[in-house]
């Protein structure tokens, strides 16, 4: 019966009830996965027979997916650069001491970047993490142009043969173009140096329907390569992960699962998918 | 930021908009569209069922009126403003302020949802009003969370009482009550207390939180929310009003475009009204939250209170005077009149953010125009303006080539730009003239600032490619500049 036992098990007959529907439809929308594909699967659910409905329903989820690898693949020589984004408050500066704590522990020699040069004491946070978890972090001036804090960065990172430079941006909403350009510039200007191996947007799980348009606006700006998803500790499905993958095309890679350093986890779908429909 | 839930209101509307009578599938097809565009704007899903049910109920009922109606898709229309403005929370309410002084704010919140940030401007907006708040920072979790709010509060003049450098350490109960012995003994009449961000099911921190509000018993707890949240929206404000209890909701990053359903899912199942609405960077983005206004906006009906608000709280009152009695008197309206009024649009926010106001701003094809606006318009307008001796902005018609080309070079402009905003300039004036002459006939009524101003709107004229601007070290200011 597997992990969805608890809520499939409840089509005992051939056809799932009306009410069993409703329920259903009900554990998708509060998901957050959004109306649309919700109607969809509940079409599914209507058609096909209880006893494969399971299979079935999470094959539709799963080949919605983007079909990507989901590590972040690491350069064999040379620095390995990761730009972070995403709209205020998702979680970046946390997410990329998280990451950097998790390449330290590979034994990789890992810059950060403050490049988050506008909201009050982001640099000092970044700091803070930098020392606690032993990797020096290049800062520029406060309300500097985040691009020349890159820029050294990533001439410091290749000078002095780091493995890996993650570079932390400022949050933005994506319906600010100006601050979209910013970081469209702060790319152009690292790229001059050394290519950029990954973006990653950085969503937060609570995000409603909006997460997907805040994604579109980030792809068109700098590219997306993958998606970080956190604040999946708490009551949140986060099916916006999913509806963000399924429309982009873009796969999540990791996901923040707590406030310790090390809560950062590489993305399993069927796990994932697995526990979105089992019930609350 | 409901925009495309306004979008989706506006076309199920068009359709009703096109019948001659009204039928009952009719009010059912549109119930089905304003579910799915309620379910797309986040709003949880059994507000969502509720609202519907009472717009179906309350539109079959009056069947009968509405038919009569000369306009009944208007008829519906008000159903469904009336019932929004109802689930926000009716008329707007008001910080609570303690009979002894001094009233006592706690803010809580998840992480992320802004806390900090509005500590800042709940100070500044309250500063504004005449009260002398003091900032209190007792988020001793998150890494810098105290440095951020001691920056906040410089920018803004706040005293700030931060005991404790955070980042971990230190007792956030202690640091929020000897906050509130400094509030009473150097007379503050307001204290803000800022708490760790928390996520719904986090039992300690949700008891640290709990423990703050009993040992400081706040007068108003707020509850911080973030405008994009989703589904989760009832499930985290349950667990708030069940583990520390609130008394009313701040939503917050409303400038972006999420649609904000979250506003009408916690208001409906808490009950609590929405006492504020943060929208911007700028630490003045920020106002008490209109039930009704947020309902036209909903609608797509536009914002025109809040702009109108705006504008009085920008224009500053003797020189709105001096221009009226000029105007009245047919004086000339001069390039000194048309300078102060850019000023004071500039100290409404920026451009898109003001027309965002204007009914159907929220349509596809207007937030295109509105979205190309370039707001550093008007700073270099100001440029041409201000390099100008006054005796030239008195009378524009003494400008020669040798002229232009020194206006040109003082403000940094090209001597193209110069000319075209002499011609917008006598466009406007005459446009003045005809308004005082009582010919003025249509438009938007804008000020001929306003309608000079921004010449980028519609037309791709006068494009300049933009130039490496110098950033101020005044994070405020730096705020401004960027039209954040």
């Amino acid at each position: 019966m597997g992990l969805f036992g608890s809520f499939f098990a409840k089509f005992s007959r051939n056809k799932a009830t009306p009410e069993d529907i409703d329920e259903f439809r009900r554990v998708l929308i509060e998901s957050d996965i959004g109306a649309e594909f919700t109607e969809e699967i509940i079409k599914l659910v209507e058609k096909e027979r209880a006893e494969v409905l399971e299979e079935k329903v999470t094959e539709k989820i799963l080949g919605s997916l983007s079909q990507s690898a989901r590590s972040i693949e690491l350069k064999p020589a040379g620095v390995t650069t990761i730009l972070v984004v995403g709209v205020n408050g998702t979680g970046k500066t946390t997410s990329v001491a998280k990451m950097a704590k998790l390449f330290k522990g590979e034994g990789k020699k890992v810059l950060l970047a403050a490049a988050d040069t506008f909201r009050a004491a982001a640099v000092e946070q970044l700091s803070t993490w930098g020392e606690r978890i032993g990797t020096p972090v290049v800062v520029g001036k406060p309300n500097g142009d985040p691009a020349s804090v890159a820029f050294d960065a990533a001439t410091k990172a290749t000078s002095e043969h780091f493995d890996i430079l993650i570079i932390d941006t400022a949050g933005r909403l994506h319906t600010k173009n100006n601050l979209m350009e910013e970081l469209t510039k702060v790319r152009r200007v690292v790229e001059k140096v050394t290519p950029i191996d990954e973006v990653l947007f950085v969503l937060d799980g609570t995000t409603g329907q909006n997460g997907v348009t805040q994604a579109k606006s980030f792809m068109e700006a700098v590219t997306l390569t993958g998606l970080i998803v956190t604040k999946l500790d708490g009551s949140t499905k986060g099916g916006i992960a999913l509806a963000t993958e399924r429309t982009l095309q873009v796969p999540v890679k990791l996901i923040g699962t707590g406030e310790g350093e090390g809560d950062l986890e590489i993305f399993e779908p069927s796990a994932y998918v697995a526990d979105l429909l089992t019930q609350p | 930021m409901f925009e495309s839930l306004s979008e989706k209101f506006s076309s199920a509307f068009a359709t009703l908009r096109g019948r001659g009578r009204i039928s009952e599938s009719d009010i059912d097809s549109v119930a089905e569209e304003i579910r799915l565009a309620l379910l797309d704007g986040d709003v949880a899903l059994s507000v969502v069922e509720q609202f519907v049910a009472r717009i179906k109920e309350r539109s079959i009922q009056a069947l009968p009126e509405i038919r009569k109606s000369t306009n009944q898709s208007q008829e519906i229309y008000s159903i469904v403003n009336s019932e929004l403005v109802e689930i926000l929370g009716g008329p707007a309410r008001r910080i609570r302020f303690a009979k002894n002084p001094p009233t006592i704010i706690m803010l809580a919140g998840l992480q992320g949802s802004g806390k900090t940030t509005l500590a800042g401007k709940l100070a500044l907006f309250l500063k504004e009003q005449g009260n002398t708040p003091l900032l209190v920072a007792a988020d001793l979790q998150r890494p810098n969370a105290v440095t951020q709010l001691t920056l906040l509060a410089q920018s803004i003049g706040v005293p700030i009482h931060a005991p404790e450098p955070g980042n971990g350490s230190g007792n956030p109960v202690s640091v929020a009550k000897s906050g509130i012995e400094i509030a009473k003994s150097k007379l503050f009449n307001v204290v803000i207390v800022d708490t760790a961000g928390r996520l719904g099911i986090d039992e300690e921190l949700m008891r640290q939180a709990s423990e703050i509000k009993s040992a400081v018993s706040p007068d108003e707890v707020l509850f911080v929310v973030d405008a994009m949240i989703g589904q989760d929206a009832v499930r985290t404000a349950k667990a708030f009003e069940e583990g520390v209890g609130f008394d009313a909701v701040v939503l917050t990053k409303l400038d972006g475009d999420a649609k904000g359903g979250a506003a009408l899912s916690i208001a409906e199942t808490t009950k609590k009204p929405i006492l504020f609405a943060s929208a911007g960077e700028k630490l003045t983005d920020f106002d008490y939250f209109y039930p009704d206004r947020m309902a036209s906006r909903i609608l797509g009906l536009g914002d025109i209170a809040t702009l109108a608000e705006q504008a009085k709280r920008a224009i500053d009152g003797d020189a709105a005077k001096r221009l009226e009695e000029k105007f009245v008197a047919g004086e000339e309206f001069t390039l000194e009149d048309f300078l102060e009024q850019i000023q004071a649009m500039k100290k409404m926010g920026s451009m898109s953010k003001i027309l965002g106001l204007l009914p159907g701003a929220n349509s596809a094809a207007m937030r295109k125009q509105i979205d190309a606006l370039d707001d550093d318009e008007l700073i270099r307008t100001q440029a041409i303006v201000q390099s100008m001796t006054p005796t030239e902005r008195k009378n524009p018609k003494i400008l020669n080539g040798s002229r232009r080309s020194r206006i040109a070079k003082g403000s940094g402009r090209t001597v193209s730009e110069v000319n075209n905003l002499v011609d917008r300039f006598s466009a406007a004036s005459k446009m003045m003239k005809q308004m005082r002459g009582g010919n003025f006939s249509g438009g938007m009524g804008l000020p001929p600032a306003m309608a000079a101003g921004m010449p980028s709107l519609g037309s791709p004229v006068n494009k300049v490619p933009p130039k490496k601007k110098s950033r101020s070290g005044n994070p405020a200011k730096r705020a401004i500049e960027e039209g954040r």
